[in-house]
């Protein structure tokens, strides 16, 4: 037998037929959608008179334009209210699941699969969302795609794909105080680059990332696309089978017994070769701020603002040059002298439970400093702001000062109200720092959960291992 | 989709690495519910010195007279000439139609993110990868003579450049054939419709939870 990847064995499960150059018809077992990318995919099956070529597949959610204010009036904007009535539209007519914007499930697309049970391991998982390979963290092969391939999902259950190469990224070792998945995989990022990982699949291994909880994984898959991967995974464990047990989607009685029997063999074997390799050392990971506005622009909170003049590339150069432009930072500045406006706490990266623990925990017993004018946290879906508000997390956020608010993307994209105001800086947990991602002219400096909440606090970056 | 066999335009140089597709179509324009009219808000915030939004009239808005799509000629250009990782970021696809109801049909660049890439082809977009000191003499070469066209031959694989030997470039022979056809790849794969019912039918009473 030839030693497989963990990315191999999926990919050859799912194989329906391959052509002689290369491509293969992919089986797509779980098609998680949403309002945004989808609207002309529906309106392409309606008039091609196509229908859905499995409905269970499917699973839909608001998730995008949703407001995190309070929604018994509905949606104010009629164009997004639009969209998301459109999605209600469409899966009524084709028969879809769908958790509408009133139900206690819904919340942001790559939260709730996991947490219904929707993903599992083995699976393949799309979704038009690039931030599809969180889901890889159950072993599953996970990715986005764009509208057309929505479409060719919906009509026919497959995708016509390339196989992409194997890399492995190593995290070996204990990662000290306060670092968390976030900074992993920021550190990861920022090794390897934005295009580190394009063309390839990347499985996220080592002690580091064994020791991660599953939510954990989720972060470190989410932000694979951020390396340029559209797929990350880890390999299953106890711990992978634990999480999915009882869920409202996942296998029962007999089937369980099945399913865990063919998930145990979802792992790298261990000769198996991959095409590129990297390991880094986690004992060297210290909590991670982004500076620039590419999520490869980081570096540790006791580090200075990286010095263009310095790079001896000189595209990356004038890169780094027009990011310090529009970050209004100069090179040398401290990291921790940083001021900040605003807090976003929410996102596929990093709004579940343990998340929210983590920022709470921080904020237990103090204030948001004064010069911070907004402090949100968004809770990643309904269940997720329920469990928060059972253990009392909700309190503890609104005595700190911040505003608790309702399920959704909110401000990581800012395509509902919440967003940055031009010439506004925020510490957010989200995925992206790009300009104008959370709102034209904003800046945004990409952090961990506790590290967002001590910035919080603090009014500029600390170190959340000072800070409390 | 739109046919692509040859094309002819002037190249506008976008000189900068990793233009993500957030920068290529800004979220506020993704809530529209079509495919079409993304092209006058294409590089919103890079293009006007003002903030649009899908309900605001572009015709009266404050040009950013810096930007390199404001000035002619590249205000007609339908090639974009770029730098590495074109496309990065989010896996929206109103990036790709916002790129052709601009005008465009073909993107050079030393390398794609891959879900652009993807979505490219799908809408007759060429993505064309070229080796990075190459992209560097065209970037030079328009600084030499702005506003130069360049053809682009899909069938045989080349680009013409004056005063410069015909450049080859790599297309995968499956996307060739689609986009020289403007092939529907939906009904393509339907011809396959009984294998797909053969690996659910294999694959059901394997893994009944999958179903």
């Amino acid at each position: 037998m030839i030693a497989k990847t963990l990315y191999d064995k999926l990919w050859d499960a799912h194989v329906v037929r391959s052509e002689d150059n290369g491509t293969a018809l992919l089986y797509i077992d779980r098609h998680l959608v949403h309002e945004v990318t989808s609207p002309q995919a529906f309106e392409g099956l309606r008039m091609a008179g196509r229908k859905p070529w499995r409905i269970n597949s499917v699973m839909a959610v608001p998730d995008h334009n949703v407001p995190t204010t309070d929604r018994s009036a509905g949606i104010e904007d009629p164009v997004a209210r639009l969209q998301v009535e459109t999605l209600d539209e469409n899966c009524r007519e084709f028969g879809l699941n769908e958790f509408v914007m009133s139900d206690i499930r819904q919340g942001i697309v790559h939260v709730i699969g996991p947490e219904q049970g929707a993903t599992l391991p083995g699976m393949t998982v799309v979704c038009g969302d690039s931030h599809t390979s969180t889901h890889g963290a159950f072993g599953a092969l996970a990715f986005g795609i764009g509208t057309s391939e929505v479409e060719h999902v919906l009509a026919t259950q497959c995708l016509l794909q390339k196989k992409s190469k194997n890399m492995l990224v190593s995290v070996d070792g204990e990662v000290g105080a306060g670092v968390t998945a976030k900074d992993i995989v920021l550190a990861v990022i920022g090794e390897i680059g934005t295009a580190g990982g394009t063309g390839y699949a990347i499985e996220f291994g080592g002690d580091a990332i064994r020791a991660l909880s599953i939510e954990g994984r989720m972060t470190v898959c989410n932000m694979a696309i951020e390396a340029g991967a559209r797929a990350g995974m880890v390999a299953v464990d106890s711990a992978t089978i634990e999480y999915v047990k009882g869920r409202p989607y996942a296998p029962t009685e007999e089937d369980w017994d099945s399913a865990i029997a063919e998930w145990k063999e979802l792992h790298s074997d261990a000769d198996a070769k991959f095409d590129y390799e990297v390991h880094i050392d986690a004992t060297s990971i210290k909590p991670q701020v982004t500076w620039g506005t590419s999520p490869e622009m980081v570096v540790a909170i006791d580090d200075l603002v990286p010095d263009p003049d310095k790079e001896t590339d000189s595209v990356k150069a004038d890169g780094m040059r027009k990011a310090l432009a529009y970050m209004d930072l100069k090179a040398g500045t401290p990291i921790n002298e940083i001021s900040i406006d605003k807090v976003f706490i929410g996102s596929c990266t990093n709004s579940r439970i343990e998340d929210l623990r983590a920022a709470a925990k921080v904020a237990d017993g103090k204030q948001v400093a004064s010069n911070v004018k907004l402090a949100m946290v968004v809770p990643g879906s309904g269940l997720v702001k329920q469990q928060a508000e059972a253990e009392g997390l909700d309190k503890i956020f609104i005595t700190a000062g911040f505003e608790w608010r309702e399920p959704g993307c909110s401000m990581c994209l800012a395509m509902n109200a919440d967003r940055l105001e031009s010439g506004e800086r925020c510490a957010s947990t989200s995925n992206r720092n790009f300009e104008g991602r959370q709102g034209a002219g904003g800046r945004t400096h990409l952090v961990s959960p506790a590290m967002a909440a001590a910035a919080a606090i603090a009014g500029h970056f600390a170190d959340v291992n000072e800070e409390g | 989709m739109q046919v692509f066999k040859q094309h002819k335009g002037i190249v506008a140089p976008m000189d900068r690495p990793n233009v993500d597709t957030d920068a290529i179509i800004p979220k506020q324009f993704l809530k529209s519910i079509k495919r079409s009219g993304f092209g006058p808000n294409a590089f919103d915030d890079w293009r006007y010195l003002d903030e649009g939004g899908p309900d605001i009239d572009n015709d009266g808005r404050r040009v950013n007279p810096d930007f390199i799509l404001n000035l002619p000629p590249y205000d007609k250009a339908t090639i974009l000439l770029a730098r590495e990782n074109f496309g990065c970021g989010s896996s929206r696809e109103h990036a790709v139609w916002a790129l052709e109801d601009f005008g465009f049909r073909a993107v050079l660049a030393p390398s794609f993110a891959d879900i652009f890439f993807n979505n490219s082809f799908k809408n007759g977009l060429l993505p064309i990868v070229l080796d990075a000191e190459l992209i560097d003499s065209i970037f030079k070469a328009i600084e030499k003579s702005p506003g130069f066209e360049l053809s682009i031959d899909l069938e045989s694989q080349s680009i013409l450049m004056e005063g410069h030997e015909p450049i080859k470039f790599e297309v995968d022979e499956f996307r060739k054939h689609c986009l020289l056809n403007g092939l529907d790849d939906i009904a393509l794969t339907l011809q396959h419709a009984d294998d797909i019912k053969a690996y659910e039918a294999k694959r059901r009473p394997q893994a009944p939870w999958l179903f």
